[in-house]
């Protein structure tokens, strides 16, 4: 199958490709935000998406808890222990989505280290996910190569399957994952792990010409993003904008009202200025 | 525990195997429905690098000449094949050999495979290697390979662990080693392996990860076994040499699995060779406080392999627990896995008291203080040839039991003699056995 193929087959299915296109529609990028589910509780987290939709995000990543995160950095991994710590269960990951998706247009994806699905059941997993409304899956460990099982439920349940691509990936690497991707390509802005940086890598903007060049419509950008102006300079060339680590630091600080305002704020970054495209924005 | 005891399929499905082909030399990246590559992206790229200088390596007569140079002129091998008689007759009379690891330097198998990684890690042009380690023991030998091949040298080790192992910290330092204190989840060896994946990701460029054990991801178990099969090929030759024919058993201590691999391999062809693994179980299997992956753990994937695990029912990595730092992982390779589901290799729980009693006895029957670990497939020897023996009285003495001695037990003296209460109550080391410190 193509890549072209997968992408127009995904424009009519994928809840996270509707909500990418919207916002394109509207003439700007679009806002992921992340969240962990449980942190500090479910009920905050079920709040804190919404007020994420509410103020700007036009999808939401909610990660499972995990006692293994390798992905990941200091303040998310200090979130999700803290989940885990106060008995969060991977089920009350389908009662977040639900919350979130009773109360708004936002397309809900689950980001998620593998072995929680294989332990409850890719299929079981899947269909529990379809469900709660959610939109598919983000899988920071799984490459397509060991996704065999996942591509056939994401298909049988007609949800996103979200892998990603790095500056590392090679270009053979970077088409076979394209073309196993529905709904977007997540691309990882810098050889790294999630995280607030100071600056955004150049190396962001190269993977993200590259997944464009295997043909994928729709690439986000996720890692080390925290910042309005981050947000500006990835909108220029990108479909979407990924924040993590920079929410979860204002959950923590600041409760959902944080979270929310923090959403505002980045999301005055997301109009790509007129009359330049992609190729020559800086 | 929630999980049923699982794997250990009956032998007929081995014996089926083996008249259909070889069981060695298995190249990955999956051992049956085991292993594979269960890794972020951003990680694909140096394994397939890693997976390529390993199989062009292993062709090259070079690289094969400068890996036996070391093993014999810098590791000390081949290691010695040593009957223990007086041990033998703890063991229903059946008679015991012990492949000597615990002679090489550093004082167990672990050299093997660091030698032969950071050599690999310099062809491919990398000048710094990182290493998780739990006790120590690993660390101390990627330490010295890197000490050795003028690398620098990152090791993460769990913040509980460098405060109790302070003298192996000490170790790391003096061979020029850098020891980074992981504070992240539960501050243990499978936190320090990730913390490790965490420095990869961000510095694979020039940064080789020295995975310690024949776990992980693609090529990491395969290619780990490759630089421990020394120890069987050397087994093997050496018992034919000896005694003229094959063992009737072969046993050795599982964590992740390194040196057991190592030994097995030389015998998984031999049909009359019953092979034994020998998990830690801890306080006792029931009491949920073990490392028994394969006798209680479920298939799931960690550290980048599909392998049995000891998770909880949401798939969260349970906190392993053994007398023995180097068996306490809640994961084992994916090699093992498959050995244990086709039912070539039996894996059976040692209990702590079983070990150190066993630790104990090879003190006093052999003049070899052996480690907390090695005491693992000891105590399991016990057992092998008690029931070989009452399998058949009349020819137990013409039994041969091999045990892989993994690693020498210097470094267990605190341990072991907080176990057996053996320090003065006023003593300073008693005082620090209490923090639980190593000596």
């Amino acid at each position: 199958m193509s890549s072209a193929e997968t992408a127009s087959q995904a424009g009519t299915a994928s809840k996270s490709a509707a909500a990418i296109d919207r916002a394109r529609s509207q003439g700007r990028s679009a806002l992921v935000g992340y969240l962990p589910a449980g942190y500090p509780s479910v009920e905050d987290t079920i709040a804190a998406g919404i007020a994420l939709a509410e103020n700007g995000a036009d999808l939401i990543e909610i990660g499972i808890p995990y006692s293994d995160p390798v992905m990941d950095g200091q303040v998310i991994q200090a979130a999700t222990t803290e989940a885990l710590a106060k008995g969060f269960h991977v089920s009350q990951v389908f009662d977040v989505v639900t919350g979130i998706t009773s109360k708004t247009d936002a397309a809900v994806l689950v980001m998620t280290y593998w072995n929680p699905v294989v332990r409850m059941g890719v299929d079981e997993f899947s269909r529990r996910l379809a469900e709660a409304g959610g939109a598919g899956l983000i899988t920071p460990d799984l490459i397509p190569d060991e996704a065999a099982e996942w591509m056939e439920a994401s298909d049988k349940y007609g949800l996103d399957r979200v892998f990603l691509v790095a500056p590392s990936s090679t270009p053979e690497r970077m088409q076979r994952t394209v073309d196993a991707s529905r709904g977007f390509v997540y691309a990882v802005s810098i050889m790294g792990v999630t995280g607030a940086r100071t600056s955004v890598s150049t190396a962001a903007k190269d993977v993200v010409a590259a997944a464009h060049g295997a043909g994928a419509e729709r690439v986000c950008v996720g890692l080390g993003v925290s910042t309005a102006d981050q947000v500006q300079e990835i909108a220029a060339y990108a479909e979407g904008v990924i924040v993590g680590t920079a929410l979860v630091a204002a959950l923590r600080d600041g409760g959902v009202d944080a979270v929310a305002a923090l959403t505002k704020d980045l999301s005055t970054g997301l109009t790509r200025e007129p009359g330049l495209t992609q190729e020559t924005e800086a | 525990m929630a999980d049923a005891p699982s794997g250990n399929a009956d032998n007929n499905t081995a014996e089926a195997f083996l008249q259909g082909g070889s069981l060695r030399h298995a190249p990955g990246p999956y051992f049956g429905n085991y292993g594979g590559r269960w890794m972020p992206e951003s990680l694909i790229a140096a394994l397939d690098e890693l997976e390529e200088t390993f199989n062009k390596a292993k062709d090259d007569p070079e690289f094969r000449g400068q890996i036996a140079d070391l093993n014999k002129n810098y590791s000390g091998r081949p290691s010695l094949l040593t009957e223990a008689k007086r041990f033998s007759q703890h063991a229903g009379g059946v008679r015991i050999f012990l492949k000597r690891e615990d002679l090489n330097h550093t004082g167990s198998h672990k050299i093997n495979n660091v030698l032969g990684q950071a050599l690999l890690a310099k062809r491919m042009g990398k000048t710094r290697i990182i290493a998780e380690t739990g006790a120590g023991q690993h660390g101390v030998a990627s330490a010295t390979a890197a000490a050795l091949m003028g690398l620098e040298c990152v090791v993460y080790m769990g913040a509980e662990d460098c405060r109790r192992q302070a003298l192996n910290v000490a170790r790391m330092e003096l061979l020029g080693a850098k020891v980074i204190p992981v504070t992240s989840g539960s501050q243990t060896l499978k936190d320090a392996i990730n913390d490790a994946l965490r420095d990869w990701v961000a510095n694979v460029a020039n940064t080789h990860y020295l995975l310690g054990t024949a776990a992980g991801a693609h090529p990491f178990p395969a290619m780990v076994r490759y630089f421990h099969e020394v120890i069987g090929e050397e087994a093997r030759a050496q018992i034919l040499e000896q005694e003229g024919r094959l063992p009737d058993a072969v046993c050795a201590c599982i964590g992740g699995g390194s040196n057991a691999i190592g030994i097995f391999h030389g015998f998984l062809d031999d049909p009359s060779v019953k092979i034994y693994g020998f998990e830690a179980g801890g306080e006792g299997v029931q009491t949920g406080r073990h490392a028994a992956t394969i006798t209680l753990g479920k298939p799931g994937v960690l550290h980048g392999a599909r392998s049995y695990l000891m998770q909880d029912d949401d798939g969260q990595t349970i906190e392993s627990h053994s007398i023995s730092a180097g068996l306490d992982y809640p994961g084992v390779g994916p090699e093992h896995s498959y050995l244990a589901d086709i039912g070539r290799v039996s894996y059976e729980p040692i209990t702590d008291g079983e070990a150190m009693d066993a630790f104990r006895l090879l003190c006093r029957t052999e003049g070899i203080i052996p480690a907390i670990e090695s005491s693992h497939a000891l105590a399991g020897a016990i057992k092998v040839g008690q029931r070989l023996a009452a399998e058949d009285p009349a020819s137990a003495t013409e039994k041969i039991v091999i045990v892989n001695l993994s690693g020498r037990g210097d470094k267990d003296v605190a341990t072991a003699a907080e176990w057996f209460d053996l320090l003065d109550k006023n003593s300073a080391e008693s005082e620090i056995g209490k923090e639980g410190e190593q000596l």
